[in-house]
């Protein structure tokens, strides 16, 4: 039987609440995110490689903790769907992995081109390149430029509080925007964990459709209007006009949610030793196996600080370029065998030549500490900042 | 006070319970005040297929993820992981530091590489077996408790967690209607507790398969290595 669970403000559940040491999978924060996020509707795609994240969803369902819930025909379909849901005005939910992520594509522009606040969860998986359904988070680097917000958490803890400040982030009327909270997966969905757990008979109060900056479901005024008759088949300026300017809007809609999400989130990034003159740069999972590798060098006297970059769209640029000012290397782990992370670090800062675009682990291998200590050293000695290894 | 952590690689062949083993082995360590963190490493999900589970036990938080690729304990929960290589590395027990511990489910010693056992005595490993399978079927009346068994196998080597805390992670486990697992871990579940009438007589059976694998388990030593 379902809990009675208040609705409350997200400062309320997530900053004031006593919380509750719990040991759980990412899979299963997920869940427990979910429970206390009042979400009216959530559509699955169960294929491999998800994660048990939407198979505990339904079974929220099942307890009452949802209004409706249903499996999709593939990921297309559910990422469709959820749009259509939203559209509706409802807050809605959904999780996907590599592939999967893939075959939805094309819905990701069209939620941010709607200005439709949907969450939804990524779970990192490969992307067959070649096949392989083990960690590693290349789609990441082929959402970057979908208009939607993406963060990176670096663990289970991080999953589930991202999940429901991204509701309240996403759910501003001046940002109305998907978010996206990308994990490893296996590395954090399938890792069981301590994790704090405000209670359960807490939930964030409900999603309220008319502080939509788009009416919902209107077909006569954007988005709906963009959608139905799109205006880039009309061949005049006025379309092309109007087609641009509410692009425009959308990427304005992000860089507005910035300040949401320094509130939330306490920053875009995170900086530990601020002082140091070396960096480890990462994100989500490679940030963890950052800390190790921080840990280690330090203990052998070298000066490294580390940098986790929480939030990827938007990307914290003037956050980086302050805090790496006066750093003379910047070491870049990451999971994928494209180098995304770093290529955004190299654009953003200022004499990009200190940028270290290594160790890349891809195909589901874990990333050795020991192989990151040995990068730093291998740059070091590469910057003449070290004599020998 | 310098960290004290132990790293423990779980091979198996899947629906041995690799997973759950690791599962019930981490929670214990939380219960007894300890930090822990336990993940699995499979492909597609299919039965004999290779599976492997790690735990990290630290009294410190623990940022590494992933495969523990520097163990201080192995445990191998079938002959077929080390004879038909059925495992993520290569010897299988590649990253073994030193005077770690080998625990081998199997009725007798195995005939290991003599560059294995060249290895292993150099490392100052400490090998022992256990008929984990057989006391499973005995003590509990089905193979599926092997992992249990492995589990007494490795506190009757080393007390690595209470045996309270230990029952408390099993009741846990297996007690509440909580726990949600994959379909396929789902059924095996299901078989479990069918062989069961009562929850309560689930949780003693697999105490006592716990018991049992502790008394059986053997140290084994190789010829001619210097004890550690």
């Amino acid at each position: 039987m379902v809990v009675e669970q208040k609705a409350v403000s997200v400062d309320e559940l997530l900053f004031a609440s006593p919380r509750k040491q719990v040991f759980i999978t990412g899979s299963e924060a997920v869940a427990e995110a979910v429970k206390r996020a009042n979400v009216e509707m959530a559509i699955a795609y169960p294929i491999t490689p998800q994660s048990e994240s939407m198979h505990l969803v339904g079974d929220l369902f099942a307890k009452g903790y949802l209004r409706d819930y249903y499996r999709g025909e593939n990921e297309f379909a559910v990422m469709a769907a959820v749009h259509g849901a939203s559209l509706g005005g409802g807050r809605v939910f959904t999780a996907t992995s590599g592939p999967g992520t893939l075959r939805a594509m094309e819905m990701f522009p069209v939620w941010a081109g709607s200005r439709q606040p949907i969450v939804c969860a990524f779970m990192c998986r490969g992307v067959s390149l070649p096949p392989s359904i083990q960690p590693e988070n290349i789609e990441m680097g082929m959402l970057l430029d979908t208009g939607m917000i993406m963060l990176h958490a670096e663990n289970a803890q991080d999953f589930f509080d991202m999940i429901l400040k991204g509701y309240a982030v996403a759910e501003q009327p001046e940002v109305h925007l998907p978010l996206g909270v990308f994990v490893d997966g296996f590395f954090v969905t399938h890792t069981r964990d301590l994790v704090m757990l405000p209670p359960e008979d807490l939930k964030l109060a409900p999603y309220d459709p008319t502080c939509s900056p788009v009416p919902a479901f209107d077909m006569e005024t954007p988005p709906i209007r963009i959608v139905r008759d799109p205006l880039l088949n009309k061949s005049n300026f006025i379309s092309y006009a109007a087609n641009a300017s509410w692009h425009q809007e959308v990427l304005a809609a992000a860089e507005r949610a910035r300040k949401h999400l320094n509130r939330y989130l306490g920053g875009l990034l995170e900086v530990e030793y601020p002082d140091a003159s070396l960096f480890i740069i990462a994100s989500g999972t490679a940030v963890s196996q950052g800390r190790e590798a921080l840990k280690a060098l330090r203990a052998e006297g070298f000066e490294v600080g580390l940098i986790k970059i929480k939030s990827i769209r938007p990307f914290p640029t003037a956050e980086l370029i302050a805090a790496t000012e006066k750093a003379e290397l910047l070491v870049v782990p990451e999971f994928n065998a494209g180098g995304w992370l770093a290529r955004e670090i190299k654009a953003a800062i200022d004499n990009n030549s200190r940028v270290c675009a290594s160790p890349r682990v891809f195909g589901g291998m874990t990333m050795p500490v020991e192989l990151i200590v040995s990068e730093v050293k291998k740059a070091m000695l590469a910057k003449g900042l070290l004599k020998s290894v | 006070m310098s960290e004290k952590k132990i790293n423990i690689r779980m091979s198996g062949l899947g629906g041995q319970g690799v997973v759950t083993a690791a599962h019930i082995l981490g929670a214990a360590a939380t219960r007894d005040g300890l930090i822990s963190t336990v993940n699995p490493f499979f492909g597609a999900e299919k039965r004999l297929a290779p599976a492997e589970s790690y735990v990290r036990i630290s009294d410190r938080p623990i940022y590494e993820r992933g495969e523990i690729l520097n163990p201080n304990i192995i445990m191998i929960f079938h002959p077929h992981v080390i004879t038909m290589g059925k495992c993520y590395t290569m010897p299988f027990f590649d990253g073994l530091q030193q005077a770690g511990i080998l625990l081998v489910n199997a009725e007798q010693s195995l005939s290991l590489g003599g560059k294995d056992l060249v290895k292993l005595a150099a490392l100052q490993a400490r090998i022992y077996y256990l008929p984990a399978t057989q006391v499973a079927l005995e003590s509990g009346g089905t193979e599926l408790a092997t992992n249990m068994a492995m589990l007494g196998g490795l506190l009757g080597i080393t007390e690595l967690v209470s045996r309270e805390a230990l029952r408390e992670s099993l009741a846990e486990r297996f007690g509440g209607g909580k726990f949600v697992a994959s379909g396929t871990t789902a059924a095996l579940d299901d078989v479990l507790k069918s062989k069961f009438a009562q929850f309560d007589q689930l949780l003693e059976k697999n105490m006592e398969v716990v018991e049992s694998g502790r008394r059986s388990v053997w140290e084994f030593r190789i010829p001619g290595a210097v004890s550690a």
